[in-house]
């Protein structure tokens, strides 16, 4: 029912629309221009002391030897490799989780304060025993960024699964459907944007995971260029690692995003 | 012919602080082919009685028999349509339709093709492929009304339909559910607090007494109009007595 004849005053209305959203982007780009554009100046004109804050020309003279060295991809892929299966790991154990506790209402009960718990606790404090146990390495790291989404996963995937619409559950047991059908037809599906919302977290968390993990056992990696970056007074490794940090972070909460929109088409 | 039996049923509710007992010894017939409703005061007990009938909860004593047989679980032959229609976001029309075959897993050619038929006839077939969203309030009750169709119950349990539609909707829904229901030949057994919607559909009221919920009274509506449906019985001069006598039944006191 698309009425593509529109009115004058509904074109007009449509131009304002577009204008304020082009607006909002070029204002956007002028923010980041600006920023490095000061950055570099007030360090060459010693404003600043690059020594201590570096200065974007240097950032990227340094990322060119990286990159000729051959180690630019390979620490930001680590980096994204070790934060991808974190906190897919992290929502699929915690769904899994999730699930067992919805089941049976009696493990859920039993649980509960031994999740509230665990929630409370921040759980770098585990870095250090999950490193003694599994040694240095990948597996640590990986599992250090687990730890630190499956609470907060298992909790808010559960907490959807409990707000299914009571009505929805009956309606399926007037089929005479079974609990496996219940969860399958209506309480998964329908907690789907909540589990996508906890994956929307999860990616933070699992950087957040990721980068302390190769802060205390790293050999590469972002986290490890950073740390390494600033116990040999080496800024401009620090900085720009951040930045390709802040990048690859963004880069894939909209990856999360984009699959949020292909599995909610029917909302639109 | 009887098609439902409600034996001297009670139900009581537990909970922690208290139990209550929502329905009392009630007895009812629902013949083969007739349009019953029930209705009562809020909170009198009404839906605690359709869960019964539709083997949701278990009876604390009596028995609900259909076709002669004891139910005790929920099972194909009994429809329940809720007050809302509660289609999934998630789901096409049609698949929303199939949603109880395929939970009995009876998705068959045979069962595919009647829910064709009847999306046609019933002015839906265009529609199957949209979302819920795009649908109008009506369209969806009436979709919700198929998909409990599609399963093929004997007996249709209706659960106060129409109570989340505006007024206007409500009488043009009701007027299509009740000819469905009748063109397919349906038994049908609703719970309303609304009296005049349950004139006009009924073939027989049963009046409820507040909680805990004990057979008052039950009437036989009989209008003068031809071809009846919803709309017409609310023209018949004998509607406003129903009306009256209802009201005084329902005993309910404006403070």
């Amino acid at each position: 029912m698309l009425n593509n004849n529109f009115s004058k005053e509904h074109e007009l209305y449509l131009k304002a629309v577009k204008r304020r959203k082009t607006a909002v982007i070029i204002v956007q780009i002028l923010i980041l221009i600006i920023f490095f554009l000061q950055w570099e100046l007030t360090a060459r004109y010693k404003i600043v002391d690059p020594f201590l804050v570096s200065q974007p020309s240097r950032m990227i003279k340094f990322m060119g030897k990286l990159y000729s060295e051959g180690m630019l991809f390979r620490h930001i892929w680590v980096t994204c490799y070790e934060t991808i299966i974190g906190f897919l790991l992290g929502t699929i154990v915690g769904t899994l989780i999730a699930i067992i506790l919805w089941w049976s209402d009696f493990i859920c009960k039993v649980l509960d304060p031994y999740l509230v718990v665990l929630n409370a606790l921040p759980k770098i404090a585990l870095g250090p025993i999950l490193i003694f146990w599994v040694g240095n390495g990948k597996t640590a790291i990986i599992l250090i960024a687990l730890t630190i989404s499956l609470i907060v996963t298992i909790i808010s995937v559960l907490t959807g699964f409990k707000e299914v619409d009571e009505d929805k559950i009956k309606l399926l047991k007037t089929f005479g459907a079974s609990k496996s059908q219940i969860l399958r037809y209506v309480v998964f599906p329908s907690s789907i944007p909540t589990m996508i919302s906890a994956l929307k977290i999860n990616v933070g968390l699992s950087y957040v995971g990721v980068i302390v993990g190769e802060f205390l056992v790293a050999k590469e990696g972002l986290g490890f260029l950073i740390v390494f970056g600033g116990q040999v007074a080496q800024l401009d490794m620090v900085m720009l690692s951040i930045i390709i940090l802040s990048i690859s972070a963004y880069l894939m909460y909209e990856a999360v995003a984009l699959l949020e929109k292909k599995f909610t088409v029917w909302r639109s | 012919m009887a098609k439902l039996i409600i034996e001297n049923l009670s139900m009581i509710y537990h909970t922690i602080e208290a139990e209550t007992k929502a329905v009392d010894n009630l007895s009812l017939e629902v013949l083969d082919g007739e349009f019953l409703s029930i209705i009562g005061p809020s909170g009198c007990g009404k839906s605690t009685l359709l869960s019964v009938i539709a083997g949701l909860l278990q009876p604390s004593s009596g028995r609900v028999l259909l076709d002669d047989m004891e139910i005790t679980k929920p099972c194909s032959k009994v429809g329940y349509m809720l007050q809302r229609d509660h289609l999934f976001e998630w789901r096409n029309i049609f698949s929303n339709i199939t949603l109880g075959l395929e939970i009995q897993r009876k998705c068959s050619k045979e069962s595919l093709l009647k829910i064709e038929r009847m999306l046609e006839k019933y002015g839906l077939s265009g529609f199957k492929n949209y979302y819920p969203h795009q649908l109008s309030g009506g369209m969806r009750q009436r979709v919700a009304l198929i998909r409990t169709l599609a399963i093929d119950p004997d007996i249709l349990l209706l659960d106060e339909p129409f109570a989340a539609l505006d007024y206007q909707t409500k009488l043009a829904v009701s007027e299509e559910v009740y000819k469905i229901i009748k063109q397919e030949g349906k038994t049908a057994l609703m719970v309303t607090h609304d009296i005049s919607e349950a004139i006009a559909l009924s073939d027989r009221v049963a009046v409820l007494s507040k909680r805990p919920a004990k057979l008052k009274n039950i009437y036989d509506i009989k209008l003068s109009v031809e071809n009846r449906t919803p709309l017409k019985s609310r023209e018949a001069p004998e509607f406003r007595h129903y009306f009256n006598a209802i009201w005084k039944e329902l005993d309910i006191h404006v403070e």
